[in-house]
């Protein structure tokens, strides 16, 4: 009963309402005890101007393991994300790569960023952005080598975008430049990819190849992915691992250990329904008997959609 | 075009000193220009380089008042500029203009004063026009090795930094990602630009400076898709315009109206321009003729194209694992 179904079908998937297992405290679910975590999350805590943007968040990745980090607008992704990869300094906990403190210069983490600042005028191509991947740290001008041609062309064809390898980034679409980017993040064999809202503004179709993709590229070079989103039902097919982040705080688990009833009406503080149609799961707001949760309550109306 | 040919063969005009120092002051101003503008529209940044080509009147009415070389008031305050515009916070996006417009604001109003001064209390009426304006043919060929160092200071900065400033244009999250230390890039690019813009302040006047900061660039986006090419493009082109700027305002002494020769100035910045307008011309049949290709058809109509072999490709071997 793992999330993940490596033929992309979801239609076996029964994430819900299965196994009552011991209903594990959602502040303290453990994190995997092993050494060689690609990545270990452990009791971060932030505050932002006077709030408590994320409590207390623990959770850890293998190597190889595609991982969805879930939750609504505001709940704490992109701080999360952002404390991965040391823009945002925790107020307490600790975030480990590969077993080590994560440092500056290290090159363990690819990141995706959601958008890119690039006009489409700027003479910058699909090629010159991947190449970046490699050597965009270095000082002083790039020397042309055949080896890091080689390197940039088979990492394009990697993500498929070898046909618009010539084309400027600015020019384009939305799921082209993921593809590019998610090749300039793997170009340095990071241990850990992280990915902030990469399915925001695809077409159903390019988020179906990226997510496939990036499932891909997680299985085949033993890469962990963390991916955040505000949808999860797109990702349930290829899931290892959800991270599902409410109120600032998170659980951690397989799709069917933590989209749960029990677990994510802990991790709201109020009582939401975890409701499976067909192979679709929809997180709603409020009692069973009380389909409604009065407004003004705990954040109502952003759990009352499908998440 | 028989002037422009009898006055290259003229001996006047290469024999010349005052035309030796424009050759070498515009040159480089034109190829230093030309580089760091390429950085400068990637990163958004030319509304600091209007500023600095701004405070530069600062700089330069300051300098003619204490009797010194222009260029050290030009370079001195557009640096000190970019410091000031550094520490208020232009790095931030919404920061960003507030910083440009502080100090071009404050720098301006000094200028204001310094620039009445100097026609209060030396008699070089000539000397507004000459750090409005410029004027290449009465440059002092003592200031050739100071423009030349700091020349190689601002291009030396953008080659160095030539890939972490490429990725930070992209995304400055990016460029964190890859250890990249955003900030001091940031500051160290702004003091290149600061050093360009006094350079082409020197050469055509403060005024007219960012025409060649960001013309010759904008030329060169349309001609090139690759970051190296057009940088060298801008530089070129820069060149190209400046010197035969030079080489027109030469043989426009025997011109109409009267026998004084038309401000070189007036013809590198509408040769810059004119370059912009035959490569814009140029690039739209370009395109035009591109757009049938069945390549860029295929992109364009992305939503309906079940053929594209991508997706297949995409679930190739490891998909079935």
């Amino acid at each position: 009963m793992t999330g993940r179904r490596p033929d992309g079908t979801a239609a076996e998937i029964q994430p819900v309402e299965i196994q009552p297992v011991e209903a594990q405290p959602v502040e303290a679910l453990p994190a995997e005890a092993q050494p060689v975590e690609a990545l270990s999350v452990d009791g971060i805590s932030v505050w932002l101007s006077g709030r408590e943007v994320l409590h207390d968040v623990r959770f850890g990745l293998r190597p190889g393991e595609f991982a969805g980090l879930i939750g609504s607008n505001g709940a704490g992704k992109t701080t999360l994300l952002r404390v991965i990869l040391g823009l945002t300094s925790p107020s307490a906990g600790d975030v480990r790569i590969d077993g080590r403190p994560r440092s500056r210069s290290s090159r363990a983490i690819g990141y995706v960023p959601q958008k890119i600042q690039l006009d489409p005028d700027m003479p910058l191509r699909a090629r010159d952005l991947v190449g970046l991947g490699l050597d965009g740290h270095r000082l002083g001008l790039p020397l042309p080598s055949r080896g890091r041609r080689q390197l940039v062309d088979e990492m394009l064809r990697a993500v498929g975008a070898e046909k618009f390898a010539g084309a400027r980034v600015g020019n384009l679409s939305g799921g082209e430049q993921q593809r590019v980017l998610i090749a300039h993040a793997l170009i340095s064999r990071p241990r850990l990819l992280l990915l902030d809202e990469p399915l925001a503004n695809l077409d159903l179709r390019s988020e179906q190849e990226v997510i496939g993709l990036l499932a891909r590229i997680a299985r085949e070079q033993q890469v962990a992915v963390l991916l955040s989103a505000h949808e999860i039902n797109p990702l349930l097919p290829v899931m290892d691992r959800v991270v599902y982040l409410a109120a600032g705080r998170a659980a951690s688990g397989t799709a069917s250990e933590v989209v749960r009833t029990e677990v994510l009406s802990k991790l709201y503080g109020h009582h939401v329904d975890v409701i499976q149609v067909h192979d679709r799961i929809l997180v709603v707001a409020g009692r069973g008997d009380e389909p409604h949760a009065p407004a003004g309550h705990h954040e109502p109306t952003s759990v009352a959609r499908t998440l | 075009m028989s002037g422009v040919f009898s006055s290259v063969f003229e001996p006047g005009f290469f024999g010349s000193a005052p035309v030796h120092v424009a050759v070498t002051v515009g040159g480089l101003a034109a190829v230093v220009s030309g580089i760091l503008g390429v950085f400068t529209v990637m990163r958004g940044q030319s509304y600091a380089g209007h500023a600095f080509a701004d405070i530069s009147v600062t700089g330069g009415s300051g300098s003619f008042l204490i009797g010194i070389s222009p260029i050290w008031g030009f370079a001195g305050t557009s640096v000190l500029a970019a410091g000031i515009m550094d520490m208020i916070g232009v790095q931030r996006p919404r920061g960003r203009d507030l910083a440009t417009g502080i100090v071009r604001g404050a720098g301006l109003g000094l200028a204001a004063l310094f620039l009445y001064w100097d026609t209060q209390h030396t008699s070089t009426t000539g000397a507004t026009i000459t750090i409005l304006f410029g004027s290449m043919f009465v440059i002092s060929n003592s200031v050739i090795p100071v423009i030349t160092a700091l020349g190689v200071l601002a291009v030396g900065i953008a080659a160095a930094l030539y890939r972490p400033l490429l990725l930070s244009s992209v995304s400055s999250d990016l460029a964190f990602a890859r250890g990249i230390r955003i900030r001091l890039a940031g500051i160290a690019c702004l003091v290149a630009i600061a050093i360009a813009v006094s350079l082409s302040s020197l050469a055509i006047g403060t005024i007219l400076s960012t025409a060649l900061l960001v013309g010759p660039p904008a030329t060169a986006l349309r001609l090139t898709s690759k970051p190296g090419l057009a940088i060298a493009w801008s530089a070129l082109i820069g060149l190209a315009a400046t010197w035969l700027g030079i080489l027109l305002a030469w043989d426009s002494f025997y011109w109409p109206p009267g026998r004084h020769g038309w401000p070189v100035s007036f013809f590198v910045v509408t040769l810059v321009f004119l370059f912009y307008l035959a490569a814009q011309l140029a690039g739209r049949g370009d395109r035009a003729g591109r757009a049938d290709t069945p390549g860029r058809r295929g992109r364009q109509s992305r939503a309906d194209r079940p053929a594209d072999p991508r997706p297949r490709a995409l679930a190739g071997p490891g998909q079935g694992e």
